[in-house]
């Protein structure tokens, strides 16, 4: 991957790095936003609603489960802890971001906020800037991140049916990035062993786990492994 | 919802603003990318139905064509368009004949 100029007056060519680096999410996002959108909408929420949720709570998983719950009036303290439960795995995203997101303050609470598994997929793959460029290519990969995400449930909102069936199967880009991203690491890293962990602990919570908690329990026992296969080293 | 979420985000970052990072922190930094993207591409994989057709081949096909076009080009876009628009071809072609 190309790294962004590093002189710290060039914001342009960050940006254009930025940008190509974020086309696959985009792929992804904006199709499941305009799923996402134009489902609230079909649920009788006026179109304000989804795009204010997206701009707030930017989580897809989630607020795709909010229509569930939205329909069936669920109580506040159910919606509460499902989306603690489902979304606790950023809890681990970040553990391995702390470093790299250390010495960044500006931005910083925004990236925090700002971080869905595709934006963290994006940073910890990529080769970290110099520190002058880190901040705005940070920056600049969750920010278009977001706003394609908020562009795709806005046109949902607006438009919905007409454009969903052509872009059936576009959102397997999404599982693309995240392969690519995967072989990426493994050039990275030179160790086969968080793979190993992985396929064997995925597997088997794909297999026993309710879908909804899958990745919480296979990311919270893919870490317990990893922890206890340390020693071995 | 926003708060939880931002709570699940925010965790780590003040659990651990004044240690510096450890040797374990360090050994998770290196090691829980690796591990969670791996994850998230069998969590992509949740909705296939394995056990009737099409047996969830357009999805091994698919991921094939990017393992395969990476492993080749290195160039992660090319790589991603040709994994779905191979894709969205196959369901497209082959589901509806």
């Amino acid at each position: 991957m190309k790294e962004p100029g590093d002189k710290a007056s060039d914001s342009l060519p960050i940006l254009k790095a930025a940008f190509q680096k974020t086309i696959p999410v985009m792929f992804g996002y904006i199709p499941l936003g305009i799923a996402f959108g134009f489902l609230l909408a079909q649920a009788g929420y006026f179109w304000l609603y989804a795009v204010l949720m997206s701009v707030v709570i930017y989580s897809g998983a989630t607020q795709f489960l909010a229509i569930g719950l939205f329909i069936n009036h669920a109580a506040l303290i159910e919606i509460a802890v499902t989306t603690l439960l489902l979304n606790l795995r950023h809890s681990f995203f970040g553990l391995s971001l702390i470093r790299k997101f250390s010495g960044i303050s500006s931005v910083k609470p925004y990236l925090i906020f700002a971080l869905t598994d595709e934006t963290y997929a994006l940073l910890t793959a990529m080769d970290e800037p110099s520190q002058q460029s880190k901040t705005r290519s940070y920056f600049f990969i969750s920010l278009l991140n977001h706003s394609y995400w908020v562009t795709g449930t806005l046109i949902g909102a607006l438009l919905g049916k007409t454009l969903k069936t052509d872009l059936k199967g576009m959102e397997f880009a999404l599982t693309a990035l995240f392969v690519v991203l995967a072989i990426e690491q493994y050039r990275k890293i030179q160790s086969l062993r968080p793979f190993i962990i992985g396929a064997i602990v995925g597997i088997v919570c794909l297999v026993f786990v309710a879908s909804q908690y899958v990745l919480l329990v296979s990311i919270l026992s893919g870490t317990i492994m990893l922890l206890l296969l340390r020693k071995k080293e | 919802m926003a708060i939880i979420i931002l709570l699940t985000r925010i965790l780590p970052f003040l659990f651990f603003r004044k240690k510096h990072p450890s040797g374990v922190l360090n050994y998770l930094e290196r090691n829980i990318p690796p591990l969670i993207m791996l994850l998230l591409v069998l969590y992509c994989l949740k909705d296939v139905r394995w056990t009737s057709a099409p047996y969830g081949l357009f999805e091994f096909g698919a991921i094939a064509v990017v393992i395969i076009v990476h492993l080749w080009k290195s160039n992660a876009l090319l790589s991603i368009m040709s994994g779905t628009t191979a894709y969205m071809f196959m369901i497209k072609v082959l589901v509806s004949t």
